[in-house]
Parts: C-alpha cells; sequence; structure tokens
C-alpha cells in the first residue's frame, strides 16, 4: 500500500500534552468530539479552532500527546478535518491511541517545517517520507510496523473489528 | 503473528536467536501471544486481566458497539470500576456510571461499586493478578500491577473495547532497562521518595516506550506494597511497564541501566508542575502549605495512612489554615484503618475522609483544592490544574513528608518529627 496525504502544516511546539489538545474539564459534559472541536488546542493556539481547515497537517516537536492517555485528544483532532500529525516523537498513549482511531502519526524530524508549509506525507511498506514543498526537502520519517499500517489503512480499530471479525487468528 | 520488525530495533538486531536471554516483557509477551516475541515485534496477546475505569469505559462502550460487539466471550476476565468520579457529581458523570451498569449487566462483567476502589489496586488486593501474568487496563498506572511481577500497561479506550470484543490486544514488544536499586533504605526513607529520585534522574520521557526491570537488593528487601509505588510511577517516566522480575534474566539485552544508591537518599520533593521536579526536602524546609491530600494509587496502602497518623500524633496535630483530605483508595484498605482507628484518629486531628477511589487526585471528585492552594500530596502526578484548580501548586511526596508539613502549615524534615 502506497498513499499519500497533502495539506498545509500547523506548527506546534515541544510537549503539547493532552489537556492542552482538549481540556479535561471540557470533557466532563461530553465526549462528542464534534462539539469538543470548538476549544481543540485552545490553551496553546486560542484561534486554532477557528482557522482549522480539513487536511491540514499538526506538527510538532518532542513528546506530542504527553499526560492523560485520554482517547478524545485523538479523535478531537480526526473532528477538525486533521489526518495526520507529524513531531519528533510521542508519547506512547498518544501514538497507539492516534493508530486505533485512523489519525496517522508520523515520527521525524521537524525543525525543517514552518507553519503553512505545504506538506505531502508518503506511506508505504517502505517506509514514510515526508515532503516539504515549500523548502523542497524530503525528510525520512520512522517507518511503522506493518500491522499498524493495516489498521491505519482500515480507519482504526472500530473499522478494522467491523471487517476481521477480530484480531489474526494465528496470533492466539 | 509476529508483523513488523522494522521499527524501533535499534540496537536490539543482536539479541535475535534462541540462544540469548529474555527480558521479562519479551517473556510474558511471547507466552501470551504464542511466539518468539523479541523487542520491536508487534504481537497479538491474550490478556488474563481486562480493566476499565469509568473515566475510559464508557467511551469504549461507544467504541464496543460501534465494532458490532454482541457478547464479551471472557466475562471472568474482565473488571470494570467506578473510581473517578466517587461519588458522581454531575447529571452527565452519572450517566456514564448508569451506561456501565447497562453493560455490565448485559454481558456479564463484574462493575465494582460506587467506593468500590481503584480498578488495579483491588485487582491486586483481591488475587486477581499473578507472576506471569498480562493484564492491561484503561488507565495509566494499571503499571502498578508490575509489582507483582507481571506484565501491566495502560490501553485506550479503543483498545479496551477490542479486548472486550476478543480478549486480546495488539502490542509492540518493548525493549527493557533496568533500574538497579542498591543499599538499603535509610530510616524515614520510604519506597515514595525512591520513586521520586528514580523519576528525577530517568525524566519525564526517560523510559518512553520501554519496560523498567527494578532489581538489586534494595528492590528485593521491598515489600509488595511498596514494589507497588515504584510500578506506579514507572507511568511518569513514560513507561510502558515497572516490573519487579520474579526472575531477571542476566543474559537479556537491556537499552539501557540505571543505578541508585539508596542508602544515600533523603526524603524528597517534588515541585510543581513535574514528578520529576525532585529535590531533597532539605532543600524546601519552610515552603508554606496548605492543604494537604493522603490517598491515591500511588500512597493509598494501610500503612502509608498509619504513617501518616504517626507524624500527625508526633508533631502535635495538624497546624491552623491547614486542609487535610483522605481518601482510602479501596474498600480493603478502608476496612483495615476503620478496624484499627486509623480513620477515627485522622478524622479526630480534622481530616476531611471521604468516599473510597480517587477522591481529589485529577479533580475529578470532590473537595476540589480553592484557588492558589499550596498543597503536598501523596499522588503521582503535578501537573498545572491536575487536581481541577489551574491556580493550585502541588508538591509530591511520601505519607510521612506530607503529614509532617500538615503539622507545621509548612514543608518540614520528617526525620525531625517523627
Ligand atoms: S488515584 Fe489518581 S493516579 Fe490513581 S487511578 Fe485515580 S486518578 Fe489515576
Amino acid at each position: 500500500m502506497t498513499s499519500e496525504i497533502r495539506g498545509r502544516a500547523r506548527r506546534l511546539g515541544e510537549r503539547v500534552n493532552t489537556d492542552y489538545i482538549i481540556s479535561s474539564s471540557r470533557k466532563k459534559e461530553t465526549l462528542d468530539p464534534h462539539v469538543l472541536k470548538r476549544w481543540l488546542l485552545e490553551e496553546v493556539h486560542p484561534d486554532f479552532a477557528t482557522s482549522v481547515e480539513p487536511n491540514d497537517i499538526l506538527v510538532a516537536d518532542e513528546a506530542f500527546g504527553c499526560g492523560s492517555a485520554m482517547e478524545v485528544a485523538v479523535t478531537v483532532v480526526l473532528a477538525a478535518g486533521i489526518k495526520a500529525v507529524v513531531a519528533k516523537s510521542f508519547s506512547r498513549t498518544y501514538f497507539r491511541n492516534a493508530i486505533n482511531n485512523g489519525l496517522i502519526p508520523v515520527e521525524c524530524d521537524t525543525s525543517d517545517i514552518g507553519e503553512g508549509d505545504l506538506i505531502a506525507l508518503r506511506l508505504g511498506e517502505g517506509g514514510v517520507v515526508v515532503l516539504n514543498e515549500a523548502t523542497g526537502s524530503k525528510i525520512q520519517a520512522r517507518s511503522l510496523p506493518p500491522f499498524t499500517l493495516e489498521i491505519l489503512q482500515a480507519g482504526g480499530l472500530v473499522p478494522y473489528m467491523r471487517t476481521h471479525g477480530g484480531y489474526p487468528e494465528e496470533a492466539t | 503473528m509476529t508483523t513488523g520488525d522494522s521499527m524501533h530495533r535499534g540496537g536490539s538486531e543482536s539479541t535475535r536467536g534462541p540462544s540469548l536471554g529474555r527480558t521479562v516483557s519479551e517473556g510474558i509477551l511471547g507466552a501470551h501471544a504464542g511466539v518468539d516475541a523479541r523487542a520491536g515485534d508487534i504481537v497479538v496477546c491474550r490478556a488474563d486481566l481486562i480493566l476499565g475505569t469509568d473515566g475510559s469505559t464508557p467511551m469504549a462502550i461507544q467504541y464496543f458497539e460501534a465494532m458490532g460487539g454482541k457478547a464479551v466471550p471472557d466475562p471472568e476476565r474482565v473488571l470494570l470500576a467506578r473510581d473517578h468520579y466517587s461519588p458522581p457529581t454531575s447529571p452527565s458523570t452519572r450517566r456514564f456510571h448508569a451506561r456501565m451498569e447497562s453493560f455490565a449487566a448485559e454481558y456479564g462483567v463484574e462493575l465494582l461499586p460506587v467506593g468500590g476502589g481503584i480498578s488495579f489496586q483491588v485487582a491486586m488486593e483481591t488475587g486477581r493478578v499473578i507472576p506471569g501474568d498480562l493484564v492491561v487496563g484503561a488507565d495509566s498506572h494499571t503499571v502498578t500491577c508490575g509489582a507483582m511481577g507481571a506484565f501491566a500497561t495502560g490501553i485506550g479506550s479503543a483498545d479496551l473495547a477490542a479486548a472486550l470484543l476478543t480478549g486480546k490486544v495488539w502490542l509492540k514488544v518493548p525493549e527493557s532497562m533496568r533500574v538497579v536499586l542498591d543499599g538499603e533504605l535509610p530510616r524515614g526513607v520510604g519506597a515514595k521518595d525512591v520513586a521520586l529520585e528514580v523519576v528525577r534522574e530517568v525524566g519525564s520521557d526517560g523510559a518512553a516506550y520501554r519496560a523498567i526491570e527494578f532489581v538489586g537488593p534494595a528492590a528485593d528487601a521491598l515489600p509488595l506494597e511498596e514494589r507497588m509505588v515504584l510500578s506506579n510511577m514507572s507511568a511518569e517516566m513514560g513507561a510502558k511497564a515497572g516490573i519487579f522480575p520474579v526472575e531477571s534474566d542476566p543474559a537479556a539485552h537491556f537499552a539501557d541501566e540505571l543505578r541508585v544508591d539508596c542508602s544515600a537518599l533523603n526524603p524528597l520533593v517534588a515541585l510543581p508542575h513535574q514528578p520529576a521536579n525532585g529535590v531533597p526536602v532539605t532543600d524546601v524546609v519552610g515552603t508554606p502549605i496548605d492543604w494537604v491530600f493522603l490517598g491515591t494509587c500511588a500512597g493509598g496502602r494501610a500503612h502509608d495512612f498509619r504513617d501518616a497518623l504517626e507524624a500527625l500524633d508526633a508533631g502535635g496535630g495538624i497546624a491552623a489554615d491547614v486542609t487535610m483530605v483522605v481518601t482510602p483508595p479501596s474498600p480493603r484498605v478502608r476496612a483495615a484503618l476503620e478496624a484499627d482507628g486509623t480513620l477515627r484518629r485522622l478524622a479526630a486531628h480534622g481530616a476531611v475522609i471521604t468516599e473510597t477511589g480517587c477522591g481529589p487526585c485529577c479533580g475529578t471528585s470532590d473537595p476540589v483544592p480553592p484557588p492558589d492552594a499550596r498543597i503536598i500530596s501523596t499522588a503521582n502526578r503535578n501537573f498545572r490544574a491536575r487536581m481541577g484548580e489551574a491556580s493550585a501548586a502541588i508538591h509530591l511526596a511520601s505519607p510521612a513528608t506530607c503529614a509532617a508539613a500538615a503539622t507545621a502549615g509548612r514543608i518540614v524534615d520528617p526525620r525531625e518529627v517523627v
């Protein structure tokens, strides 16, 4: 499988924790990401929610999604039309929740990517490559294990389970 | 299935081959997947125990239904808890509980009542975790069960749904690092101090994607209840698991090693707003404190409350203008503290005793600290707004250090009180 995603880079810094992505006080009342997206990244970027456009790509530095493991911090990003996050590193739980919900986590050096740059992500068995069309640079990202690609390709664990009815049989 | 050894293999390539040793994680995950698992592999494992909380299960039920779930094949392996909203304080949190009740009734899984305790602590106390088990829980502090020699890790709500549906979970076999605890704990220094020291040394993400194996003479000497504190705070280093191995294989490949000389340790205090901000208590003596919290899955064993009571008694009780909140984390601990009079005596000192559960640890149950509160707590996390009040400053310390601060209204060296 090879697929490509193109979009505008939305630049964030390091250690963007899940509470900054969506404040946990907002989730006491609802878990619906289409409601919660109104407050996406309000702590770090007050006008983010009004300026985000479908196919935007989040670009961050180290430890994206650290802190609490709440899954709405992934679903709210998807609800805003974002399909991928590119970061120098992810917290374990965010990386996992991203794959399980069909949000593509790409791990690479992001120093070269600036706010608004048009970037393209190429995902395949051979690896993941990030092209920065603004600067012409080509960044090799950490490749994703095939099984996680299968889950992502299905669109997350829900569609994966609906299609396959379970995890691969030979795994037992 | 072992797919993909393409990621995070790093220097671990040389560990392939049956003649070389295995980390505890490789051993347990391999056994539960039926394969020879090595760090970096993705494996699908059958879990021995699947835990959910009222923080994560309501969303998991939505995923379960969206997956087309019609049955839970292994209901006896599942335990759900109402620990975070204990008791629920809003209509929406009461709805979360109602949702869990109907799910548990429909699929025949056990749901603990409000006041029934913190999921993984109850699992440990009721003998549901044995060495070599694979425990998955939709709570990042599920790692606490590693104290028993199990591989225990936090998963998300979608994972929990898939685990309810299939009894299984996908996991990347982590690389492992060893934390060697040398020496002997001096008087007045407890497991919480060792944990704060290890978190300080390793750092907030220092063990990210890795499992920790705690070994060495001081680790061997710790009773199970104390081991739970170190396993618990593995989460604060980003670790996937924090294991006290029944047997650690010296021929296994470890990505890193940290040695801590426990004999040289002082009581520690983690300053706001990171658990890795630990400093010796002697550096911060005099810092004003007006709110003290005893409890949580980090500082919530019966002896923790007894240590605190001893410090309160020795220090002449709770200082004026200091609020102390006490939350037993499980019914078993509550019963023990009721039986020996600890709770009654804490209350007689003026402490507020709450319903069993997480209490004010993450702002989901009352009481929420007031604005600008200067807090010292036996919990594991002190991020800004962690307890539901953004202007509060949270310090983390051992039960003795917390109670000693309560007697003075400021941080003091607990060794000078007890
Ligand atoms: S006591 Fe605190 S850290 Fe432990 S499970 Fe409850 S909210 Fe989480």
